[in-house]
């Protein structure tokens, strides 16, 4: 603890230029560490070797040896966002075929599409969002020609060649209206082609799968099998209470499966049976209008209510307009503890639900998503209070490095900070 | 009907030209003129609207932070309405005899908040094929649509956007297929049975047009003009030349479409352009000069902040987003900064929703462009930051004489926030239309359920 207080002068000159040491000090914050906690004043986050050695009160943070002390000055530090079901690195233009691969509908195989590979790491979305604070995703396809979406991958959002933490992390199932029109128009026809992708996937795994009265590709009925023996987490999207109520029941008929829920705008209404269950939710939200009748009865108030239920609940992010809201969002929800009759969450938990409870749902618990002992340096220090609208990073670390936060956005703000082409046209201002 | 020949003087009205930075306090505005109604073929306004307001008290809101919509601010303020109008708003001197008090203190008062871009009633909830009612994309040019002839009143999104936004009025426009996709209406945000019930007294109807990608991609896929940008213009030039030659002839045959086209030729139709890139914003500006007509809004407009400075000289306001981008080729250039490089050239900022959960959070997206700008070095005061989102929007929308900011005669368009409207935790305690409390917090039955909602799950929930 001496060194590091006799460093403390030091941290001025040392935050000046980007660091890209493994080791050092981040003293004086805000501190919230993503576990459901409320913030901490003077807290002290401690990276070794690009992962969190303590993070919590000056009081009990020890020593450590570091040529690197930053004095933040009162300024918060958190975790970096994790942000769930998204398409980061998967397009440049949504509205640009060529440069979208977010959808795959013409393809023969569904299951066993698998994004990790298409990954860009170097996509502006990619940047423009780690510049928000956003340092981990899950990113999947949006549309396939199945009720199976596919196998989402966990990234970070580095400025590195490798954006994969973890690679077919999850296949993504759709029920509902959504899954029935996939699957020839109702309900009923979901639940049938379900049940055949899994006997299939069984099949497969005890080598009795027959390719001649298959169903299934053969990718495909591959793809399923870590599916249907739990290796691989299903995210199953659905909306309705009794959608909801029937996946539930999926787990009593296929006791092997991982589920998650994704959407679940109805889930207060089957808030105890979700929580009773065990399955966490990916829940949008602040969806409140009835815009399909399967969500005849979402409220913003969802989240709060299936919280206090006992469900663990992460937001979607794919339920706004991009992944760089998801603080929004969560300030949103702390919003609703003030109006009578609303569910909203506490700070604390608003957090967590944007940080380490996504980072549960995809089995990086204790790795992501919080500053615990062991987890990735993944840390965001912000110009205030990361729930609060306009709040944004000064300065972010993934995996204990540095990133740059420069994007096409920054340099367009940049640009045209005035209209000035007295001199030379904007062109040549770069 | 007025001719052609005073259109360049129609060229000033509903202009936000200079709205400038900062606390600049204009008067309430009168009324240049009344807007010219259209005559319907028994020589009656067709449609016309029914909206009465409903019964308020004389209400005084005491110790609030009051923001009056056109850049001012009073700490510990008093704002007093009765019969329907803003009758006075000052400091704590300011007698309340006779009104019933609401203690305000440690909140804020703002005027309703308008949107200047909603598909709410033509686009409802549920979002299902029998109700897209927004697009009458079956012409490139479709000026005889009115957008009030689609929308269902009982969209549940009306009251959510009451409840959580504190939108008190709101534009709604028909969809951007179309190069001219037809009248707008401006309501008022109360439940009703009819449109016309909603309809805002005395409100000119908007001309939508869009430019750029939509247009040609959904003509263009039906291998009809237009397919480019180019095609866009030669459409756009050709229809208005029409216009202007039925203007000038005897218009006895009536020509639904073309009496819209002469109404905003006359200056009594405003338009709204839908339009992102910053060189089609200026070529439709130059389209403008050259048929007569004025744009009174860019809408989504993108890449405004590279022309603020021309926009500011054309009297044009942009309503756009806070932080949408990416979605399209044209909104590849989306930044954060985009309404505060705008307020710095002092040109007209509104920012818009074009969403039916976005007009729920208005306040929120002027707070993040306000937030951006401040990084950038630009300090945009909270009570400017207001304007964006009621007084520049009525003035774009032709009804800143009757409301958008709290003035002495003015409707008593009000919400009471339980906190700074700017500040993710805040949200509206109480809204008043017309001085009637349409929503109150508070108060679990002072909430709208919509037709559509009855005996549905969730229904009268908090929502």
């Amino acid at each position: 603890m001496k060194r590091l207080l006799a460093l403390a002068a030091s941290a001025i000159a040392l935050s000046a230029s980007p660091l890209s040491a493994q080791d050092f000090v981040i003293a004086n914050a805000t501190l919230a560490t993503g576990d459901g906690s409320e913030p901490i004043e003077n807290g002290v986050v401690i990276v070794d070797d690009g992962k969190v050695v303590y993070a919590g009160p000056m009081s009990g943070a020890g020593s450590f040896e570091t040529d690197s002390v930053t004095d933040v000055k009162g300024a918060w530090v958190t975790p970096g966002l994790f942000a769930t079901v998204t398409t980061l690195g998967l397009w440049d233009v949504g509205a640009v075929s060529e440069s979208n691969d977010t959808r795959a509908g013409g393809s023969p195989f569904n299951a066993a599409l698998d994004v990790s590979r298409a990954i860009n790491p170097d996509s502006q979305h990619i940047k423009i969002h780690r510049a928000a604070g956003v340092t981990r995703a899950a990113t999947v396809l949006t549309n396939t020609g199945s009720i199976f979406g596919g196998q989402g991958t966990v990234i970070d959002l580095g400025a590195d060649a490798d954006p994969v933490t973890t690679p077919r992390a999850f296949q993504v199932v759709h029920l509902g209206e959504n899954g029935a029109r996939l699957a020839g128009g109702s309900r009923a026809a979901t639940y049938a082609e379900f049940a055949n992708a899994l006997r299939e996937a069984r099949d497969f795994a005890n080598g009795r799968w027959d390719a001649e009265s298959a169903m299934l590709t053969r990718a495909d009925a591959e793809a399923l099998v870590p599916v249907v023996n739990g290796r691989q987490k299903l995210y199953v999207a659905v909306e309705r209470a009794s959608d909801i109520r029937a996946v539930l029941g999926l787990m009593r008929e296929y006791r092997s499966l991982d589920l998650v829920l994704v959407g679940a705008s109805e889930g207060w209404l089957v808030a105890d049976e979700i929580a009773a269950a065990g399955v966490p939710v990916i829940a949008d939200g602040l969806d409140d209008l009835p815009r399909s009748f399967e969500e005849l009865a979402s409220t913003q108030s969802n989240v709060g209510r299936m919280a206090a239920a006992g469900v663990k609940v992460a937001i979607n992010a794919s339920a706004m307009e991009n992944p760089r809201n998801l603080n929004q969002y969560a300030g949103n929800l702390v919003a609703l503890t003030r109006v009578p009759g609303a569910g909203g969450l506490s700070w604390g938990q608003a957090f967590a639900a944007i940080s380490s409870v996504p980072a549960e749902i995809s089995r990086l618990g204790g790795r992501a998503g919080s500053l615990v002992p062991g987890a990735a340096g993944d840390i965001v220090i912000w110009d205030g209070d990361p729930l609060e609208v306009g709040s944004v990073p000064t300065q972010v670390y993934i995996d204990g490095v540095a990133q740059p936060l420069e994007n096409h956005q920054s340099r367009l703000r940049d640009r045209y900070r005035d209209l000035d082409e007295s001199d030379l046209p904007k062109a040549f201002d770069w | 009907m007025k001719r052609l020949a005073p259109l360049a003087l129609a060229a000033g009205l509903a202009a936000c030209a200079t709205s400038g930075t900062g606390n600049e306090t204009a008067s309430a505005s009168k009324p240049d003129k009344e807007w010219t109604t259209p005559t319907g073929q028994d020589g009656n306004e067709p449609f016309p609207s029914t909206y009465r307001p409903y019964p308020g008290r004389p209400t005084a809101l005491v110790g609030a932070t009051v923001f009056d919509g056109k850049g001012g601010r009073i700490d510990n303020g008093t704002v007093l309405f009765r019969d329907g109008e803003v009758v006075a708003i000052g400091d704590a001197s300011l007698s309340t005899d006779g009104y019933d008090r609401v203690d305000a203190a440690g909140k804020y008062v703002t005027p309703g908040i308008i949107d200047i871009h909603s598909h709410l009633g033509d686009y409802p909830s549920p979002s299902v094929d029998a109700h897209s009612d927004g697009n009458e994309a079956t012409s490139p040019t479709t000026p005889e649509v009115w957008a009030e002839h689609s929308i269902w009143p009982q969209d549940p999104g009306f009251s959510r956007a009451l409840a959580n936004g504190g939108v008190t009025s709101l534009q709604i426009l028909p969809g951007s297929a179309n190069l001219m996709g037809g009248r707008s209406s401006t309501i008022k945000n109360v439940p009703a049975r009819t449109v016309q019930g909603m309809k805002f007294p005395g409100a000119p109807y908007g001309f939508k047009m869009a430019c750029g990608e939509n247009p040609k991609r959904v003509y263009g896929g039906r291998g009809r003009m237009p397919s480019t940008r180019m095609g866009n213009f030669a459409v756009n030039r050709q229809t208005w030349l029409d216009a202007r030659a039925y203007a000038e002839g005897d218009r006895e045959k009536r020509d639904l479409a073309k009496e819209t086209l002469v109404g905003v030729l006359d200056g009594d139709i405003l338009v709204h352009n839908h339009c992102y890139r910053a060189d089609e914003m200026a070529l439709v500006m130059d389209m403008a000069k050259e048929m007569g007509y004025k744009v009174s809004a860019f809408h989504h407009a993108v890449e405004a902040y590279k022309i603020g400075d021309l926009l500011r000289e054309n009297g044009v306001c942009s309503a756009i987003w806070a932080d949408w981008y990416g979605f399209k080729m044209e909104a590849y250039d989306g930044i954060l900064e985009n309404a505060a490089y705008l307020q710095r050239e002092d040109a007209c900022v509104v920012i818009h929703s074009d969403d039916a959960n976005g007009i729920q959070r208005l306040n929120q997206e002027a707070a993040k462009a306000q937030a951006a700008g401040r990084r950038a070095g630009i300090d945009i005061p909270d009570a400017t930051v207001i304007s964006w989102i009621t007084l520049n929007p009525a003035k774009a929308m032709g009804i800143d004489a009757m409301t958008g900011s709290l003035e002495p005669g003015k409707m008593a368009d009000v919400v009471l926030w339980n906190g700074d409207p700017l500040s993710v935790y805040s949200r509206p305690e109480k809204v008043w239309i017309d001085g009637a409390l349409m929503y109150d917090s508070m108060d679990r039955k002072r909430r709208p359920v919509s037709d559509f909602e009855l005996g549905q799950p969730g229904e009268g929930d908090v929502k």
